[in-house]
């Protein structure tokens, strides 16, 4: 059991979304940074998608009820136990009573925080996911908030004897982290400014020639109004050769869909399933996660590329996790 | 049956059956599900038929477990469902599903039920029994859970959505926006022009089936009173 004495920006519990059920009208929701949360599972010695934490910008503060076996990916918001920095992606052995909280958010949006065993919570249309605006899933349907206590399962037979061979290490210490982490060409480079791939959208040629030449060449701007359903973007407005009547079709994470105004909206983990809007283009999958890491203010620029570079690119990214998953059951042995 | 297929990102693929909302392309729709549901290939993720399209979305990498081509897995998954779907005939022996949705009309449950009739230049009661008898079938779901994309609305009680939308439309909520005839599952903001409220919970997280609507279920409405309604919604819960 864990206990929050303070809830953070937005705090919530997310696995890898709710499958199966969007042609019911249910979002997928989900972690944002579905990478960093799949490297936390498997540094803590997690077998398959176990809910995580998905700490936003403003970390909360956590007490440790029971000793615990944890890993922190994606954004560093400057994690602390009882005062101390503690490193990102890498196991962590925290001893029981001690207080896990975040300062200063360094680098990156969002934080993910897995606990060998993960978060138990109830399975709802079979995903820990927490859906906000419906209040389904996750811990009570909402964002965690202070006082809080959210009970962790049962650790695997690995993760308990990594747990007990770090506690060793640590001593009197509150903590031990291992010395092994996860290779940096993981770590998210997200910084305003930078680059975010996409593929054309299946209504990019719909788009005037200026607004397709514009889409590419400016800087856009994530609004203030953005959240875990859309990034808002503000920059050249974009616009049609001429009014269509769209027809509702299916939608996708990192589909960036243009309503009538102009401004183009990047569809994220909560999104609808289905949208109405002109598609101008589609964030290449292997790019998500360093777009969940752009806080709103930052400025991205698009950069395109072809449909099977996409794919490939996405191919190659599962390779390098999977050949990580090798390594990490290798040091769990 | 013929298809076009275009990609959605490196992870899906959009199966078109037809580029216009009516009822024989939703039957294409309809029969395409029907076939992913019930030989779901071991790559898909899951699919989302919508008005003239069906979505499948994929694992890339389960694809070319398959394959030892060496082929793009977009151009795989292209060629696989197009084997299958070439061979689907439509067939009209399926009887759709009929669905009652009983509706308390007007009052406090429909305050834009006077709107409509005005709108109109007919009577509250013309309208409650022109949306009665309407002939109404489901494209698709979508928009929020358990949300019914329905056609089949008549014309005669069409209304333009509310300049001002309301932040809160309570669930249950019957609506009409444009040409079209909706009702809210859950809480929503929303434009609708509101008509009444049905006791039925069109959705319930916990069932296996979450939706009471599916794509291509009829719908008829059934006026009950106010008391009804409350009755109705007492065994509800």
């Amino acid at each position: 059991m864990i206990k929050l004495a303070k809830s953070g920006l937005l705090t919530t519990i997310q696995d890898l979304g709710r499958i199966g059920y969007q042609k019911y009208g249910v979002i997928a929701s989900g972690a944002m940074d579905s990478e960093s949360h799949r490297i936390a599972n498997l540094l803590v010695g997690n077998d398959g998608d176990h809910p995580t934490m998905e700490i936003t910008l403003m970390g909360p503060v956590i007490e440790f009820q029971e000793d615990a076996l944890i890993a922190i990916c994606g954004g560093d918001l400057s994690a602390m136990v009882d005062g101390e920095r503690v490193e990102l992606w890498k196991p962590i052995y925290i001893k029981q009573g001690s207080e896990l909280r975040f300062g200063n958010p360094k680098q990156g949006f969002r934080a993910y925080l897995a606990i060998a065993g993960g978060f138990d919570v109830p399975y709802v249309m079979n995903s820990g996911s927490t859906y906000l605006r419906a209040g389904i899933g996750g811990f009570e349907g909402r964002a965690l908030e202070k006082g809080d206590e959210i009970p962790v399962g049962d650790p695997s037979m690995p993760s308990l004897s990594m747990m007990e061979s770090l506690k060793e290490l640590a001593g009197e210490e509150h903590f031990c982290s291992a010395s092994w982490f996860a290779s940096p060409e993981f770590v998210p480079n997200a910084h305003s400014g930078c680059e975010i791939r996409v593929t054309e959208g299946r209504e990019f040629e719909l788009f005037s020639e200026e607004s397709q030449e514009k889409f590419f060449e400016q800087a856009y701007q994530i609004d203030s109004k953005s959240d875990r359903m859309g990034y808002r973007l503000k920059g050249s407005k974009l616009k049609l050769n001429e009014k269509v009547d769209m027809i509702s079709e299916a939608v996708a994470f990192g589909t960036v869909q243009v309503p009538s105004e102009g401004n183009p909206i990047i569809l994220l983990a909560d999104r609808q399933t289905t949208g109405g809007y002109p598609k101008i283009a589609q964030v290449a999958s292997v790019d998500l996660p360093k777009l969940a890491q752009l806080k709103p203010g930052e400025k991205i620029i698009f950069k395109k590329i072809t449909h099977e570079q996409s794919q490939k690119l996405w191919i190659q990214r599962e390779m390098e996790i999977k050949q990580l998953k090798r390594g990490i059951h290798f040091k769990y042995r | 049956m013929d298809a076009e297929y275009y990609s959605l990102g490196d992870q899906a693929i959009v199966i078109e059956l037809g580029d216009k909302i009516e009822r024989t392309t939703h039957q294409r729709v309809k029969e395409v599900s029907e076939y992913l549901k019930n030989h779901p290939p071991h790559w898909m993720i899951e699919y989302i038929p919508a008005f003239t399209t069906v979505t499948v979305f994929y694992d890339p990498i389960k694809v070319m477990e398959d394959s030892t081509s060496g082929k793009l897995p977009y151009s795989i998954v292209c060629e696989k469902l197009d084997q299958q779907i070439t061979n689907l005939e439509i067939t009209t022996d399926s009887e759709p599903r009929l669905i009652e949705i009983p509706v308390c009309y007007g009052g406090e449950f429909g305050p834009d039920l006077s709107y409509v009739a005005e709108q109109n230049e007919m009577s509250e009661d013309d309208v409650i029994e022109i949306h009665k008898n309407g002939d109404y079938l489901v494209y698709m779901i979508g928009f929020a859970p358990g949300f019914p994309y329905i056609g089949g609305m008549d014309e005669r009680i069409a209304t333009p959505r509310r300049d001002d939308p309301r932040l809160k439309i309570p669930a249950g909520s019957v609506g009409i926006a444009g040409g079209q005839t909706g009702v809210y599952p859950i809480e929503t903001p929303g434009g609708w022009q509101l008509i009444g409220r049905t006791p039925t919970k069109l959705f319930d997280a916990g069932e296996e089936v979450p939706s009471l609507l599916q794509a291509g279920d009829k719908i008829k409405f059934t006026s009950i009173t106010e008391e009804e309604y409350h009755n109705w919604e007492g065994t509800n819960s």
